[in-house]
């Protein structure tokens, strides 16, 4: 049941993945211009070359069957700026960074962001609740780079505790996943203190109290069980928001990431590595709403899959 | 009498009666900033470059002279524009899309989310950029960039809500009495909607600041001469070290603006809808997207 559930989906990410990579193309190919008109001016024989070798010679039909039949092999094609390399090698390199910096923000997300409700709905409508909640509110408001400059002036620049940019350790990994994982941790406390808040007025927690149960035990054994399944859902949204991130802050802490390079990409217009990395993106989220749409059902047996 | 209410509950909220004052001094400072600004925001004075806050020149100056507090001025005019317009322009047409998708329903219903969710697979800001390289940057293009994206979220939550409506025995009534379908839509469904859209303006205004300023500020927003409160950070994360009051002002300014919409939004969708008060705003949206996007 669910394989055949994981299959489908699998199926319908297929023609999504299509579209986003066939608009991506027409984008990048209605743009006028091309990558080698900007700089240098190169002699007519050598810009010719270059673009024979790159097929930017060839009608668009062509340059897009071309590009569609390297990517069903998965061929993401060479990268304009980096000579040499393919968006493969790009990709290959600095997925994994990216990949590791989202896991540590978002295992901090979830932590802090679950602690912090918890510990709010408990206290509900206390000083403390108002005051977390409106900490939570700022988390929200305060953009990534904002966080990130604060933090690489404050631990780094005026305290030297942690260093400010580079992916080499532990201690280079602290700052920037703090810096992307904030917000959403401040999100996963609002939802967390609510969606407790709203599973405690339900009657089954009204008869475990009722039957003397410890405080601890009602909300660790009925009330977090329920009170759960609307953060999962957030997950999906939260990769989203965890790439748009990664961009600003691989961008201030100089990481080495998928972000970055895009970011480069953009100013390079690196077309190739500019489609790579959205198809990625793409893959990425896809896979999140799977996930989620999984542990959903693991959670919450009422839920179907269909 | 509904309204009576309304206000009675919006009072009630301190938090959102003061973020509506200091939208209310924000759209004041962007329509009088040329009377206010103590001088021009590009006037150049290389003898006082990279000051800090001193009594002439109140956040200091960059690293031309310009004074900061004159510059934050204009930004905040460039900002607060760039971000009320998109909202806006992206409400219009997220609510057609919504109403028409959710009021015809079948097939066409069908294949309009569809589209959606393909814009879905992609993060906002990936959008943005993606489109900001087709039709270049500067204002009108980082502008035209944000509404196009901006309309999916709220396509979705009118389509939820005329979907629920048009159901109601009202609607019934309606058509019974031979109402068109463009008079049902317009006079009967989207009048009921007003609040959710209210709510909804308000929360897409602070994503539309953090959107505009995110990506000015990792450079791929406004270009000079345009400044907004982005590309003023921008400039102070490059003397972040030694003169930090160059980033400070502007990232306080997009901070208070983004904590006072999301205050107020909280506020009037708390007094709109009491019953989902315990639901945090933007979720209850399924505006999580804007989650650092």
């Amino acid at each position: 049941m669910i394989l055949y559930f994981i299959f489908r989906r699998i199926l319908w990410a297929i023609p999504v993945l299509w579209v986003v990579a066939t608009v991506t193309f027409l984008i990048m190919h209605v743009v006028p211009g091309g990558p080698f008109d900007k700089e240098k001016k190169l002699p007519p024989e050598i810009k010719a070359n270059v673009e024979a070798k790159y097929h930017l010679d060839q009608p668009i039909p062509r340059q897009y069957l071309l590009y569609m039949k390297g990517l069903v092999q998965g061929d993401l094609g060479p990268s304009y700026k980096y000579l040499g390399r393919t968006v493969n090698d790009v990709i290959g390199d600095t997925l994994p960074v990216s990949v590791q910096l989202g896991l540590l923000a978002l295992g901090f997300a979830i932590l802090f962001g679950l602690i912090a409700g918890m510990i709010s709905s408990a206290t509900a409508h206390s000083l403390w609740d108002r005051i977390s909640m409106f900490i939570a509110t700022a988390g929200i408001s305060t953009p990534n780079f904002v966080l990130g400059a604060l933090l690489i002036y404050l631990l780094s620049h005026r305290y030297r505790l942690f260093p400010p940019a580079l992916w080499e350790g532990i201690s280079n990994a602290v700052l920037p996943s703090i810096a992307l994982g904030l917000a959403p941790a401040a999100y996963i406390a609002r939802l967390t203190r609510s969606s407790i808040l709203e599973t405690n007025r339900q009657d089954y927690v009204r008869t475990a109290r009722s039957k003397g149960l410890s405080e601890g035990a009602i909300l660790f054994r009925h009330i977090l069980k329920n009170a759960i399944s609307p953060i999962v859902t957030i997950v999906g949204p939260l990769t989203a928001a965890l790439v748009t991130g990664s961009f600003v802050v691989e961008f201030i802490f100089s990481i080495p990431g998928m972000g970055k390079f895009f970011i480069t990409a953009v100013t390079n217009r690196d077309y190739p590595l500019i489609m790579g990395v959205t198809l990625v993106y793409a893959v990425l989220i896809v896979i999140a709403n799977l996930l989620v749409d999984i542990l959903y059902t693991l959670i919450d047996p009422r839920v179907k899959l269909q | 009498m509904e309204e009576n209410r309304f206000w009675k509950r919006f009072r009630r909220d301190r938090a959102a009666i003061a973020s509506l004052g200091i939208i209310l001094l924000l759209l004041a400072v962007s329509l009088f900033g040329n009377w206010i600004a103590p001088y021009p925001f590009d006037m150049q004075n290389t003898l006082e470059s990279l000051s800090p806050p001193s009594r002439a020149h109140w956040m200091g100056t960059d690293e031309l002279g310009r004074d900061l507090f004159s510059r934050l001025i204009y930004g905040t005019r460039v900002s607060m524009s760039v971000s009320l317009l998109t909202a806006l322009s992206a409400l219009i047409f997220g609510t057609l899309y919504g109403a028409i998708s959710g009021y015809v329903g079948g097939r066409t219903d069908n294949l309009l989310m569809r589209a959606v969710d393909v814009l879905y697979a992609l993060p906002d800001l990936l959008l943005i950029i993606l489109i900001t390289v087709v039709i270049g940057r500067g204002i009108l293009g980082v502008f035209l960039a944000l509404s196009l994206v901006g309309w999916i979220t709220v396509a979705r939550l009118i389509r939820g809500e005329v979907l629920r409506l048009k159901e109601l025995s009202y609607i019934e009534a309606a058509r019974a009495m031979g109402a068109t379908h463009g008079r049902i839509l317009l006079q009967h469904i989207l009048p009921n909607t007003v609040g959710v859209l209210i709510v909804t303006l308000t929360f897409r205004i602070p994503s539309a600041i953090l959107a505009e300023s995110t990506l000015s500020f990792i450079g791929l927003g406004l270009t000079p001469p345009a400044a907004s409160w982005g590309t003023l950070a921008n400039e102070g994360w490059k003397a972040l070290k030694f003169y930090p009051h160059l980033i400070i002002f502007p990232s306080l300014a997009i901070f208070i603006t983004m904590l006072a919409f999301n205050f107020l939004g909280d506020g009037l969708r708390d007094a709109l809808d009491p019953s989902r008060a315990e639901v945090p705003g933007p979720i209850a949206q399924t505006e999580i997207k804007r989650v650092g996007a």
